[in-house]
């Protein structure tokens, strides 16, 4: 028996990435696990086939995040599979609109804290009745709050991101959910493909590793995994560093 | 489940309070654990057949830290039981000053740092050589490190160095693969602060400071100690983790 047996978990972004690296961990430790997708259903009904593939649970559920109404069509989603009771949500969705400082748009900045602040901060306050005394809230936050990158506005908005979940994990602390942040470094993904390419970059950044490689997205997902537990009970409020040792 | 079969853990200080906990969980994790003791024998014992009691193995070696040739004295211990090797390193000895900057004697500032830094640094130091490539060091600190503990001045400034050495070291052995890690416990009840604890302004004090309105217990950071010593935790060194109950977030 898994140690997440009979727990229902929510992974938005889940199709794909750490996410999808997430929900197939989770789902490997007994839990049902929802596959959220933003508009790669290919991608989610393959992450939902392999954690079917694996002896798991899944079901995948489209919504894209960081839209008016966005929240309102997870909540449906759940309501149509019947779910009323999340005991883990991971708000890993998130994107990386590359630019330098100058030349960010409001447009760009605008929808980069829609998707990474916005959507997770109101998805947990509407997920909140769902979510039993003891449950875990995770988010998926950057090395960039640590270090200083290129990409600004993403950092920031995940700066933004951890400054929530440590003042939720406070407001929610009578009722024993715990709230915590994930800090990933560089992980090779669709997100950073982009910044991989230049090889120069891409070097550069693979030095700052103490352990000396990218990570992957099961190394994320395995600290994620420990967060789920009940043995990271008396964690909260915290942040964990998952870089390899990234900039010590 | 036994994610540490074949694993070999020595926990500093572990025939009490943390310590102790962590001990029984590794062994519950498949480790043969290495039960050291400063003093007391007989909790060692206790601690040790309460592991071979619940199917796990382990044995005790006696050593004061922070005296000179306590580093030898471990060394010893281990080679008379014929260990040469080892997976997980587990610096939780510590103590020391409870007392105000006021209060605080050069003799004192001298006995806590000897016991919080210069044994687990010097320990490291010798151990290393036997330590696996791919193995895990953990580092109790103490979310007095974080949290200003006014009453506990040179306790709390002694695991601020212990902090440094474990991220500065988590870089040093990158190349090996071994991580190093800190792990910050908030109030738990132990012998160590039981009188801190007792006092009802104190412990009401620490009780209103966690966001879950409670004070800890050992296995509580033991279960974050088994993560750091685990497998699922080979990306995450040079990195502290708080375990204390979310205090004062």
């Amino acid at each position: 028996m898994g140690q997440l047996t009979g727990r229902i978990a929510l992974v938005t972004g889940g199709s794909r990435g750490i996410g999808r690296g997430i929900a197939e961990r989770l789902a490997r430790d007994g839990a049902q696990v929802i596959v959220h997708y933003g508009s790669n259903e290919a991608a989610a009904k393959e992450t939902v086939a392999a954690i079917d593939a694996g002896g798991g649970t899944a079901f995948a559920l489209r919504a894209e995040l960081g839209v008016p109404g966005d929240a309102d069509t997870v909540l449906d989603g759940l309501r149509e599979h019947g779910v009323d009771r999340l005991d883990v949500l991971v708000n890993n969705a998130g994107i990386l609109i590359p630019g330098e400082f100058a030349e960010t748009t409001a447009a760009d900045f605008d929808r980069q804290i829609a998707i990474n602040v916005k959507a997770p901060f109101f998805l947990i306050q509407r997920l909140l009745p769902l979510i039993p005394d003891g449950g875990r809230i995770i988010n998926i936050s950057s090395v960039l709050t640590r270090i200083a990158g290129s990409s600004l506005t993403y950092a920031l908005s995940k700066g933004a991101v951890d400054v929530l979940s440590h003042t939720l994990a406070k407001h929610l602390g009578p009722r024993g959910i715990t709230v915590n942040t994930v800090h990933p470094g560089i992980v090779p993904t669709d997100i950073n493909a982009d910044l991989l390419a230049d090889e120069n970059y891409a070097a550069q950044a693979r030095q700052r590793v103490a352990l000396g490689r990218f990570g992957e997205p099961a190394d994320i997902a395995d600290a994620v995994a420990f967060l789920a537990s009940h043995d990271s009970r008396w964690i909260t409020g915290s942040k964990i560093d998952t870089t390899g040792g990234t900039a010590l | 489940m036994s994610t540490l079969n074949g694993k070999i853990a020595l926990v500093t200080g572990s025939s009490r309070g943390i310590g102790r906990a962590i001990a029984e969980r590794l062994a519950r994790d498949g480790a043969q654990v290495v039960v050291h003791y400063g003093s007391n024998e007989t909790a060692a014992k206790e601690t040790v057949a309460a592991i071979e009691a619940a199917g796990g193995k382990a044995f005790a070696i006696g050593a004061e830290l922070g005296v000179p040739g306590d580093v030898d004295t471990v060394l010893k211990g281990l080679d008379d039981h014929g260990v040469d090797r080892l997976d997980i390193l587990v610096n939780n000895a510590g103590g020391g000053s409870q007392q105000t900057i006021e209060e605080a004697t050069p003799e004192e500032f001298d006995r806590t740092f000897a016991l919080n830094v210069k044994a687990p640094f010097f320990l490291t130091q010798r151990l290393l050589p036997r330590l696996n490539d791919g193995g895990h060091i953990i580092n109790i600190s103490s979310g007095a490190a974080r949290f200003a503990m006014p009453q506990i001045i040179a306790y709390s400034a002694s695991k601020g160095a212990l902090d440094v050495f474990g991220h500065t070291l988590a870089k040093h052995l990158g190349p090996r693969r071994i991580t190093v890690n800190t792990v910050h416990p908030g109030f738990i009840s132990t012998d160590m602060n039981a009188e801190l604890l007792d006092d009802p302004q104190f412990g009401d004090m620490a009780r209103a400071l966690t966001a879950f309105g409670e004070i800890g217990k050992p296995a509580d950071v033991a279960d974050a100690v088994a993560f750091l010593a685990s497998d699922d935790s080979r990306w995450v060194t040079g990195s502290i983790i708080d375990v204390s109950g979310g205090i004062a977030l």
